[in-house]
């Protein structure tokens, strides 16, 4: 029979991510906005956030592989679980390009790509202007609607936490997997 | 456990509450990524209105810097001494060669105005390092800034900004931004007096703003730098000016160039107590320690629509290990202002510079265009 909860590994790469996707956001936003001094360490902070959420991102999707999701209920109405379905799917893509399309365009840009003041990534393409503007207003709008996406996933789970009561959002929530 | 689904479960009493208490954390969120954004901030300086501000100032030019818009790129390299390892540990100081790209400006946003003006003769640098360091400079020949805040800056440019209707700022404006920021009132009484370099090649070269240095022991100190030339200072004739060729700057740089390499000694300023580290309008004493720590070749030139300068962002807080920003504000500012304008510019096609087709520069044919030059 499977579990109605995450496996460990998956509920503890969720929260821990969803604390650094939601500080990403915020920092992000902030450091465009401001030319305080708070600039120059939100900036090198920014990247290497994104540098380690790229590779959090790649071990979830391997635990996912290897660690099947409890199914959401059964008598959960169709347009609701496909609806859940590709809301999950927008939220994997978009944790996937986002690091990628940063990462993408600090190379276009010619930028060093420096993480956690150490280690320094090599450029994913030769420097290109009009690739550097394209991206770096791609990397807004994506996160723009990784931002309305998690608000709407954030939503949806206190939904099923308080309204739907079905057991969905302590499958998440829960400290211990249970069968 | 089955799930409450149905309409009839949720509207009630216990399910609305529920309901406007989940909106309201939605909507509350929603709202703190705005505050955050700047969207509810009103009062926040953002990095936006300085580029309006300068694109107001100077008129909008696609494709090009919003702030030094004429400029010249130039390839060479640097030998470090040594010695500026007992002040930091950047590779750049090693007893090494590196390479070096860089750009000849002079500063305002016209990028075809002409060389006769009293205005910055700056150099940037990037110096490419082991291991994917940068370490990236924007040099004025002035050793002070003209203001020591963003805020200042973005008064100063609307105070200066030409009234449409005379094609110059207007005095009352001027007067009342002079009569608070004394600071600028007098770094324009220095310009006024201080001589200004003949050329590119015989200005000195400032960093304006102090650092942070860190040395391989650990131990931090402020400091400022300056690029000293070889060749020997002349004095330009602010009253012909208004005569001289329209590009005689660059093209005296160029005919230097082809006679041989350009040559300055970078040198560390280290301040007495006291001095300030967080003001740039403020000059530090001539008498001040200098720790020479490697010597600058500039070795060609070449125009920015052949060259590998024109799409560099020179971000002055893109920096090496062992050297950091200071908390001096422009600082941060800079950064946060040139990023706009880098991504303004490079989001509008290239137009040909103002020296593109100017005869003191080698032809372009046979050379490799810019995109081919290796920028990294």
């Amino acid at each position: 029979m499977s579990p109605h909860t995450f496996s460990g590994a998956a509920r503890l790469l969720h929260w821990l991510m969803a604390v650094l996707i939601i500080g990403m956001l915020f920092i992000g936003v902030g450091m465009v906005s401001t030319v305080g001094n708070s600039h120059t360490w939100l900036v090198p902070l920014h990247k290497s956030v994104g540098a380690t959420l790229l590779v959090l991102v790649l071990i979830r999707l391997a635990v996912r592989a290897t660690h099947r999701p409890p199914p959401l209920p059964a008598d959960m109405p169709a347009p609701q679980k496909a609806i859940a379905h590709l809301s999950h799917i927008v939220l994997y893509a978009l944790m996937i390009a986002l690091p990628l399309v940063g990462w993408s365009m600090l190379s276009a840009g010619g930028y060093p790509i420096t993480v956690w003041g150490a280690a320094h990534l090599p450029p994913l393409m030769a420097p290109d202007r009009g690739l550097y503007a394209t991206l770096r207003h791609l990397h807004t709008y994506l996160a723009y609607a990784l931002f309305l996406t998690v608000i709407a996933h954030l939503s949806a789970a206190l939904m099923h936490a308080f309204l739907f009561r079905d057991g969905v959002f302590q499958s998440m929530a829960a400290w211990r997997t249970r069968r | 456990m089955p799930g409450a689904y149905r309409l009839q479960d949720i509207l009630n009493r216990r399910g609305l509450t529920s309901l406007l208490a989940i909106g309201a954390v939605a909507g509350g969120a929603t709202a703190a990524f705005a505050y955050a954004g700047g969207w509810l901030a009103p009062s926040r300086l953002q990095p936006a209105p300085i580029v309006n501000a300068l694109e107001g100032h100077d008129g909008r030019h696609e494709g090009f810097r919003r702030a030094h818009a004429k400029g010249l790129c130039v390839v060479g390299h640097f030998d470090g001494t040594g010695q500026g390892l007992t002040l930091s540990k950047a590779s750049l100081f090693r007893q090494a060669t590196t390479p070096v790209i860089g750009r000849f400006s002079l500063a305002g946003g016209v990028p075809d105005a002409g060389d006769g003006r009293v205005t910055f003769h700056s150099l940037a640098l990037k110096f490419q390092l082991p291991a994917g360091e940068q370490w990236r400079m924007a040099m004025n020949h002035v050793p002070v800034f003209p203001v020591a805040t963003p805020q200042a800056f973005l008064d100063f440019q609307v105070a200066t900004t030409p009234d449409p209707a005379t094609g110059k700022p207007d005095p009352a404006k001027v007067q009342a931004y002079m009569a608070r920021h004394p600071e600028t009132k007098a770094f324009a009484d220095y310009m006024a007096k201080a001589p200004l370099p003949s050329s590119f090649a015989n200005a000195s070269y400032n960093s304006v703003n102090a650092f942070r240095f860190t040395n391989g022991q650990g131990q931090t100190r402020l400091a400022r730098w300056i690029f000293t030339p070889e060749a020997p200072f002349q004095e330009l004739d602010k009253a012909t000016l208004a005569a001289q060729p329209r590009d005689f700057l660059f093209d005296e740089v160029a005919g230097r160039l082809a006679q041989g390499p350009l040559v300055w000694h970078m040198s560390i300023i280290l301040p007495d107590v006291g001095d300030p580290t967080d003001d740039a309008t403020k000059p530090w004493p001539e008498d001040r320690r200098r720790v020479e720590v490697g010597t600058l070749t500039i070795d060609r030139a070449v125009t920015e629509d052949d060259g590998p300068c024109r799409d560099v962002n020179f971000d002055p807080t893109i920096l090496p290990a062992g050297v950091a920003p200071s908390d001096d504000p422009l600082l941060a500012a800079r950064s946060s202002v040139y990023a706009v304008g880098y991504t303004r510019r490079t989001g509008e096609p290239a137009a040909p510079s103002a020296l593109a087709h100017d005869t003191a520069f080698p032809a372009t044919a046979g050379r490799q265009p810019a995109t081919m030059e290796p920028a990294q």
